[in-house]
């Protein structure tokens, strides 16, 4: 343990409007925490460098699925991984997020990590983010001034930079209810079979018409600063059929618009390889 | 023997301190307190080599609060004393590794020290360093001694030199594994105290007491009663806590010197991974003369390992490793030249196998080549070399255990079922994008210490009976949950012919225990079990010959005699002394002759599957057959097997270590991969037992044979699945990509620049 | 920075702590209660030798600040034996080897609780899952395995 906890404030409004104003007050000044997952890694590395927090636990106003509009359904950002893993409409409709929460960590890690502190931490790794941009997520923000909406697309704007503005917290994750009949798939390749931080990760989703397919959609995670969606593999595939050919141009369509990086974990050579390699995968799953 | 008394050894009776452990009422150092107790923390070189050109204490801490040793402090010699005194117990005006211990600081809150480490600024003039063994081989710089060379051997057998024409195949191959990480889950630590009345007592998370016990003596200057070393329980050892705990108990003791009060040391993870022994990285290069019909004629092998910045016990390693390279085969002529290397990394230490899974693996990797070369199959080639009772091994020592290895081979593929799998695999690998494959090795494992090593230890194991007429064992043997208190009591239990419940067990404390011998080297069953039985045997005859102890009695009536005994003779003790049961042959200058009391034989058997989509291989089976003479506890002896199975596998395909000059960079449990519950496939644990003259009732040595099998056969196995050869571990997907695809990109490209996990906020 | 009054169930029992807001469960309970069955294998919450189960579900106590366990129920080792006794799970540990040098134990038997209260009669995958986010150096799980059964067919008993 490298820190000394009693540098460190944390407090607990108990309420979002209480949490709102606490970040309105002085931007830039609190810093949420939610399950802790990442921040108190940080703070037993030595490595925390804000020192003021404002606890987002048990908020309950956070913690929700909301399936009542049938277009579309918002996931609160104090949904923990476990709470993902377990809702039905979610297994139902979007089995790629429950696939992808079942990896994220452990089951401890699982009970107390949100999707909000998974998408504002903003690590390129995570596992769920390849999903949300496959299924076209939107994300809710909220501060004192209200909610805004924007695409999950836009959200991340570059390596663990977000739109969140200083006093903005995560509010919710909608996601289009929209995906009924498409082929779903998810694969993520990490150093071991549990426990793992992604080398890569790779989220597919398309409707299949007279073997033809469309509105493919891939997000990928640990091969960009940021998750993203392989937009010239889709372009690559949109309205073919999967064939060696179109294979062979989704394989070096993708290596243009990646730029992994070789790190701790893995190479950027093997990164490009094994993605090619799951792309392919998915492809001849279809 | 009192028919009443059941047979206790060879059942599995529950473990001594089991019921503490699952209760978690067992105290772990970290876990203790003394009155008045300060923590302790280690300043350590951010450089792999070069003078310390300036000390200077920051100004933002109130230095006034802290306790500061430097090598002035140190009132003996300024060294950790292992075989030789080359190790610095603090660095004074030269480093030779990122981490070396220059100052420890001690504080009354532990939550104020890493910043008070942070503050410590320490400029350097740094020094070209060696980070391999090839860039130490070159001897620029010469980093120790004259020539980088710790220690060499030079073994030889027979006249190699002739049988290179005769040959008709020459095979020849360069193994390399890489460093390991012990990785018991509770990290280094120790509590230490001083007075001038009792001198330096330290309690420690270790496996030898007695050697930090020496230690102290020569860093204080102190006489053999004014140090005391008391082990606490141990979470987990494996060899990395058998030569390190004199670094940190040094260190405490010597803050806890000039605090004037107890003080404890316990590393965090980070700390403990980067700070202290690895396994040794090794290089084996094997030429070999073979017959057209796959005998082996004649071997030269190249050994070389990288012990790290000081010396520790690279020696030790290296002859275990030298002795083993050879494995259980006859070999007519060999010669086996193997060196230590120094090199600027935190120095290496010993790891469960000791330099044995280096060279076996080199081995096992090479004979499946040899196969290939010669066109025949790996079983063949093995049946056609195996040793036999009454052959020769490498070093001359003649085979007595009545093993038939071709016999152990045929049940280790039969459990397995290796022929029809590698028949189906080899079908189905041809369309499936999942590859799989089975592989074997089949090799030895000396127990106890080489040569005249046990004569040297001269060890000795004393009984003495508590005023309530209980028999209580003092070794100092010590327990980290292989078994050591429950295997020592259930011998005694059998040689007093009492119940197992009733017997106890000393904590290992060098005030009360005498030197057993260190915990190590596979010994403490066979050597130490046999002191036990030796003790208790001359126990039971002091009670019958001088308290009227019938021939047949029942367990109140031994524990009435010796109430008895005690009344008329105020103390009760026996004592055995280590006799080596026959005449031991051993030369060490020229290393022949008896380098074991015993050998354990092993077949193990993997099964791969590798996925050509990412590259990765993991283990989805597994078979280890072994004989290791009686198994005393057979839930233990499986559960030591399954252990160290598992972390063969780790050492295969999953844990490797990243340098960055010199330092460890995955020093975390997220980048330093581990296998969990879900990596780990069924492990299949098959004994023979043939008992040994050697040990307690009959049982070798088991704790570290496990390692040496797993790398060599789930390689073996990669190379059947894949047709690729691969010569290294750990193996991990990122190399299997780079082979098969002729890309760079293997795990030697890993950046170790770019860590992970980033934490949230933190980083700009 | 001020410490502030934290009340929770502990094993039972209503506490109350006075720290700071940030500080860890696990040294809370290692060093202000010194309930030192908890242990610290690596601080990042990979081990899983810092579990603790917090209203009902298995956590990592090191990555958990003390703040928020205001008005939680807490459940740590010392909590799992009653007074009658070990827990069934404790007692198929001890019997099966579940434990060899004891460190992952009560992370692991915490874990195990967690994982028959979900799935009483669990498959292999399942107890492999329930386990991965607890690290044995020792064991190689096998025996861990078989206690897990082992408690499993006793409850059912």
């Amino acid at each position: 343990m490298r820190s000394n906890a009693a540098e460190y404030d944390l407090i607990a409004p108990g309420t979002l409007d209480g949490v709102l104003s606490a970040m309105a007050e002085h931007p830039g000044a609190l810093t949420p925490l939610a399950g802790g997952t990442e921040l108190m890694v940080a703070l037993g590395a030595g490595r925390l460098l804000q020192k003021s927090f404002v606890s987002l636990g048990g908020l309950k106003e956070l913690r929700f699925l909301d399936d009542s509009n049938p277009e579309v359904l918002r996931i609160g950002a104090g949904t923990t991984f476990t709470d993902l893993r377990r809702s039905e409409v979610i297994a139902r409709e979007f089995p790629l997020i429950a696939q992808t929460a079942s990896w994220t960590g452990s089951l401890a890690n699982q009970n107390r990590g949100t999707l909000g502190g998974n998408i504002a931490n903003a690590s390129p790794a995570a596992d769920t983010p390849p999903a949300l941009l496959a299924y076209d997520a939107a994300v809710e923000l909220i501060s004192v001034r209200g909610v805004r909406t924007l695409p999950y697309s836009e959200f991340h704007l570059g390596y663990k930079k977000t739109a969140l503005v200083a006093d903005e917290l995560v509010f919710a994750v909608r996601l289009p209810r929209r995906f009924a009949g498409y082929t779903q798939w998810v694969r993520k390749v990490g150093t071991r079979n549990a426990q793992a931080i992604s080398k890569i990760a790779i989220a597919g989703l398309t409707r299949v018409e007279d073997g033809l397919l469309y509105d493919i959609r891939l997000g990928a995670a640990s091969l960009r600063d940021r998750p993203v969606r392989l937009t010239a593999v889709e372009a690559a595939l949109e309205g073919r059929a999967t064939t060696d050919e179109t294979i062979r141009a989704a394989r070096a369509a993708l290596v243009g618009e990646v730029a992994p990086i070789d790190d701790i974990r893995s190479t950027a050579k093997y990164r490009v390889a094994v993605a090619q390699n799951l792309v392919e995968e998915f492809l001849r799953s279809v | 023997m009192n028919p009443a008394q059941e047979q206790i050894v060879g059942t599995s009776p529950l473990r001594k301190e089991g019921a503490a452990k699952v209760l978690g009422e067992a105290k772990y150092v970290d876990d203790l307190s003394l009155p008045g107790m300060w923590f302790g923390a280690t300043v350590r070189s951010k450089i792999a080599r070069g003078r310390i050109v300036s000390i200077k204490f920051g100004e933002e801490i109130n230095w006034s609060e802290f306790v500061v040793v430097t090598a002035k402090d140190i009132p003996g010699t300024n060294t950790i004393v292992h075989l030789i005194q080359d190790h610095p117990c603090l660095a004074d005006e030269f480093v030779n590794h990122p981490e070396e211990p220059i100052l420890l600081l001690a504080h009354p809150d532990r939550a104020r020290l890493p910043q008070a480490v942070a503050a410590v600024k320490i400029e350097y003039e740094p020094w070209p360093a060696v980070f391999t063994i090839e860039e130490s081989e070159r001897m620029d710089p010469i980093v120790w001694g004259e020539d980088n060379t710790f220690k060499s051997y030079v073994m030889e057998k027979g006249n190699v030199d002739s049988v290179w024409d005769d040959a008709a195949f020459i095979v020849e191959g360069e193994y390399r594994t890489g460093a390991q990480e012990q990785l018991y889950i509770e990290n280094n630590g120790c509590i230490a105290e001083y007075s001038e009345e009792e001198g330096v007592t330290v309690h420690g998370s270790l496996q030898c007491p007695y050697y930090l016990h020496h230690a102290l003596m020569v860093a204080f200057d102190l006489p053999e009663d004014k140090c005391r070393v008391i082990q606490t329980e141990t979470g987990g050892a494996f060899g990395g806590k058998e030569d390190f705990p004199s670094v940190i108990g040094t260190h405490a003791a010597l803050l806890a010197k000039k605090a004037g009060r107890p003080v404890k040391i316990c590393y965090d993870r980070g700390e403990d991974m980067a700070a202290t022994t690895k396994r040794h990285p090794s290089r084996t290069r094997h030429k070999t003369a073979v017959s057209r019909d796959g005998k082996l004629l004649g071997g030269e092998i190249e050994f070389a390992i990288d012990g790290g910045a000081y010396s520790t016990l690279s020696p030790v390693v290296l002859s275990r490793g030298t002795i083993h390279a050879a494995g259980a085969y006859l070999w007519p002529h060999l010669r086996i030249r193997a060196k230590a290397m120094a090199t600027n990394i935190p120095p290496h230490g010993a790891f469960r196998g000791f330099g044995a899974p280096q060279s076996l693996f080199a081995l096992e990797r090479h004979m499946d080549k040899i196969a290939a070369v010669v066109g025949i199959t790996p079983e063949e080639l093995r049946r056609r070399n195996f040793l036999h009772p009454g052959d020769a091994t490498a070093t001359g020592q003649i085979v007595k255990d009545p093993i038939d290895m071709n016999a152990m081979l045929t049940r280790a593929l039969e459990a397995s079922d290796y022929h029809a799998k590698t028949a189906r695999f080899a079908e189905e690998n041809r369309t499936s994008t999942i590859k799989r494959g089975i592989g074997f090795a089949s090799f030895f494992h000396g127990a106890g210490f080489t040569g005249s090593g046990e004569r040297r230890l001269n060890s000795l194991v004393k009984l003495e009976v508590n005023p309530e007429g209980r028999v209580v064992i003092l070794v100092s043997s010590t327990e980290f949950g292989q078994g050591t208190n429950t295997i020592l009591c259930q011998v005694a239990a059998q040689a007093l012919r009492i119940p197992y419940e009733e017997i106890l067990i000393a904590q290992p404390d060098t005030k009360r225990v005498p030197n057993s011998g260190p915990t190590v080297a596979s010994r403490t069953a066979m050597i130490v079990g046999r002191l036990v039985e030796r003790a208790c045997e001359s126990l039971v005859q002091t009670l019958q010959t001088g308290a009227e102890l019938k021939v047949a009695y029942t367990s109140e009536e031994f524990r009435q005699a010796a109430l008895r005994y005690l009344a008329w003779h105020g103390e009760l003790h026996a004592s055995a002394r280590y006799e080596p049961a026959n005449e031991i042959f051993w030369d060490d200058e020229n290393y022949r002759g008896d380098a074991y009391p015993a050998f354990a034989w092993a077949v193990y058997v993997a099964e791969v599957a590798v996925d050509m989509t990412t590259y990765a291989a993991t283990c989805t089976n597994f078979w280890a057959l072994q004989e290791v003479g009686k198994v005393l506890h057979p839930v233990l002896a499986a559960g030591q097997i399954e252990g160290g199975v598992a972390q063969g596998i780790g050492y295969a395909l999953y844990e490797k270590c990243v340098w960055k000059e010199g330092a460890m960079a995955n020093n975390q449990m997220t980048n330093y991969i581990m296998p969990t519950s879900a990596d780990l496939p069924p492990i299949h644990v098959l004994f023979e037992e043939i008992p040994s003259i050697h040990g307690a009732f009959g049982a070798k040595g088991i704790g570290e044979l496990p390692m040496d099998g797993p790398a060599p056969a789930i390689l073996n196995a990669i190379e059947a699945a894949t047709g690729i050869a691969f010569n290294e571990c750990p193996l991990l997907p990122e190399d299997i990509f780079e082979a098969m695809t002729g890309h760079n990109g293997g795990s030697e490209d890993l950046d170790p620049a770019v860590a992970g996990p980033v934490f949230s906020g933190s980083t700009s | 920075m001020a410490t502030q009054k934290i009340a929770f169930t502990l094993n039972g029992n209503g506490t109350q702590v006075d720290a700071p807001p940030m500080r860890r469960l696990l040294d809370v309970l290692r060093e202000d209660l010194h309930l030192t069955g908890t242990k610290e294998g690596c601080g990042e919450g990979e081990c899983g030798s810092c579990a603790v189960v917090m209203n009902g579900e298995l956590v990592n106590s090191c990555l958990v600040p003390i703040a928020q366990t205001q008005g939680a129920v807490l459940c740590t080792i010392e909590g799992v034996a009653t007074s009658e006794g070990m827990h069934g799970i404790q007692k198929c540990f001890l019997q099966r080897g579940g434990a060899q040098c004891g460190i992952c134990t009560p992370g692991m038997i915490l874990a195990t609780t967690q994982l028959l209260a979900r799935y009483p009669e669990p498959t292999e995958e399942q107890i492999r899952e329930g386990l991965a986010g607890n690290l044995c150096r020792c064991t190689g799980y096998m025996r861990i395995f078989e206690s897990v059964r082992a408690a499993a067919e006793d409850a059912r008993l």
